[in-house]
């Protein structure tokens, strides 16, 4: 790897912490639940690297060690944006409920 | 030869190279794509309305990242079969843990995505080291270290942190002497083998032992910690699991990989400073693994002294139908005691009589950043009345009834004055500037950080003793009076 690749990917992961503080500091406490769920199944993208790692079959432990990150990261990816959709969906803002609503509230 | 190294491998496409020509340009183009979308759907998090957007976008971005990288021409027939069967087995995993895990058990599956996501870094990472390290720089030796490392500790680390919060492993923190010298000893070898390799990368057997150490240290830092410490030490795994992602990204020149490790590593640095704060915690303190030590501190200084008064809930009823404005402290009890639903049901009644409700969250009340925001949404609280610690603390005094529930230390008024107190400095909820303190417990035994609590003595204080859900529940029928209406 040469000094001008290793010199962009620092730009890139400085910009990008730069663009994560600022964005992420706007983010309400209120959802700081759903946000970590969301940045955990966004950081599964590492999926990509799992996914060449095993696909490529180069050896045998290439192949085990990728399976088991394919794996765990497709865990990560589709539980990770089920739970944080689910969350969010629960939130509501303040309009009378009806009162039928409160069927729910033992579920 | 050593029986992990294996024939050359120079010949092969590398995934580093990855694709060329105008192939691997629609790839990288693609990755930019992806990496906008994460920024976006971060960016959409920022208030309840927009933030399902958000969600969307990430997914759309993350889909086509993953239909770029299966374009890449080097995978193999026997890696497609492969690939489709982990992605099915991880797909059939995932969905579950992603619909039917209750909301009360959220910070125990946060947790454990952080070790799934910190397994997938791992793994990646040692099998790079071993397909790679002819072609390797010291830099990349040493990131790729970096990443083992990180990688390993938040996967027993995370594991550790949800077995704790599952209730499978002793809450209590376990402590010894000189544990801290055996944490740095153990960081302090592995920064060693580290060093090592950069200079040496062929003793790949190394890897594995750095892999294994990882490991151990992950146990080791999370051991001494306690489950009210729990929501700082999640933040910080969610970050350290970002970080060993970026610098992954960094080993397989991978940009996406560096944009989405970073965006997760200050997600998880942000939350982790936030909650400090809360506690009153130096972050230095927390970074060490230093902090559960409080918590075997004693009642430091003065016995608090005093008449406690007790209500029954018909009389604490009494009270809040008069009030005006009533606010509810949630705490960990409350998730303990699954007393939000009821809490909802009380709040509508009181609702209905004209009072006005709402719900003051302290940042660490729960078990993770934005604990109890989640229980109550889930209770259908509309989040227009989840309000944060610092918008109601300069309420309180206008409010006529505060109603305490399973929080404890948060609203403990020695951390203003009390100097010798293990949570003085931390900020709280001023809940005993309230014309009425109604707080609900089940004994007079002392919150989790082992102190007293003066505001339990103050005069305008209430202790109405019992499980939350069923004091909560019985305030409810006294509000409405359907208690007397039945004859009760």
């Amino acid at each position: 790897m040469t000094a001008d690749v290793i010199i962009s990917s620092l730009f890139v992961f400085a910009l990008a912490g730069f663009l994560g503080f600022t964005v992420i500091s706007k983010v309400p406490k209120l959802l700081h639940t759903p946000l970590m769920a969301l940045t955990n199944a966004l950081s599964a993208i590492a999926l990509v690297g799992s996914l060449l790692v095993l696909g490529y079959t180069q050896t045998t432990y290439a192949q085990v060690l990728g399976f088991i990150a394919v794996v765990a990261s497709t865990i990560n990816v589709v539980g990770g944006f089920l739970i944080t959709d689910r969350m969010l969906r629960m939130f509501k803002p303040a309009e009378r409920r009806k009162p039928a609503a409160d069927g729910e509230a033992g579920s | 030869m050593n029986a992990l190294t294996f024939a050359s491998v120079t010949d092969v496409p590398t995934i580093v190279a990855g694709a060329s020509g105008l192939r691997g340009h629609l790839i990288e183009a693609a990755y930019l794509v992806a990496a906008i979308g994460f920024g976006l759907s971060l960016f959409w998090m920022n208030s309840a309305k927009s933030a399902r957007r958000g969600v969307l976008a990430g997914e759309l971005a993350f889909a086509i990242a993953i239909i770029a990288t299966l374009a890449h021409p080097g995978i193999t027939g026997r890696g497609w079969v492969l690939i489709i069967i982990a992605l099915a087995i991880g797909t059939v995993i995932g969905i579950p843990l992603g619909l039917k895990v209750p909301m009360t058990a959220m910070p125990e599956r946060i947790a454990l995505s952080h070790a799934f996501g910190a397994l997938a870094v791992g793994c990646v990472g040692v099998a790079h080291y071993f397909l790679e390290y002819r072609h390797m720089g010291k830099f990349e030796i040493a990131v790729i270290g970096l990443e083992i490392l990180l990688g390993g500790l938040v996967f027993t680390g995370s594991l550790m942190a949800a077995g704790k919060l599952h209730e499978m492993l002793p809450q209590r923190p376990m402590v010894f002497r000189g544990q801290n010298y055996v944490n740095f000893a153990l960081i302090g070898v592995g920064v060693v083998i580290t060093f090592y390799l950069m200079f040496n990368p062929s003793h790949t057997w190394l890897v594995p032992v750095l892999a294994v150490l990882a490991m151990l240290i992950g146990v080791a830092l999370i051991v001494p910690i306690g489950g009210a410490d729990m929501p700082t030490v999640i933040a910080l795994l969610n970050s350290y699991a970002g970080l060993s992602a970026a610098a992954l990204g960094l080993v397989l020149n991978n940009k996406l990989l560096i944009v989405a490790g970073a965006l997760d590593g200050t997600a998880g640095l942000i939350l982790a400073i936030i909650m400090c704060r809360a506690m009153n915690r130096s972050f230095r303190n927390v970074m060490f693994g230093a902090f559960g030590a409080v918590d075997e501190v004693t009642t430091a200084d003065g016995e608090v002294q005093g008449q406690v008064r007790s209500a029954s809930t018909d009389e604490a009823a009494e009270i809040m139908k008069m009030a005006r404005s009533v606010v509810i402290v949630p705490g960990y009890g409350m998730a303990v005691a699954q007393a939000q639903h009821k809490v909802r049901e009380l709040a509508d009644i009181l609702e209905a009589e004209g009072v006005d409700v709402r719900y003051a969250i302290h940042p660490v009340a729960g078990r993770m950043p934005g604990h109890m925001n989640v229980l109550l949404a889930e209770a259908n609280v509309p989040y227009d009345q989840l309000i944060d610690m610092d918008d109601i603390n300069s309420d309180f005094p206008q409010v006529d009834v505060v109603l305490v529930l399973g929080a404890n230390d948060v609203v403990n008024p020695a951390a203003r004055h009390s100097k010798g107190s293990p949570i003085y400095g931390m900020p709280i909820l001023n809940v005993d500037q309230a014309q009425c303190i109604m707080v609900v417990k089940r004994s007079m035994r002392s919150g989790f950080a082992g102190i007293e609590n003066e505001l339990f003595f103050n005069p305008k204080t209430l202790m109405v003793f019992g499980d939350a859900k069923k004091v909560v529940g019985d305030l409810a029928l006294d509000v409405s009076g359907e208690r007397d209406a039945v004859g009760l």
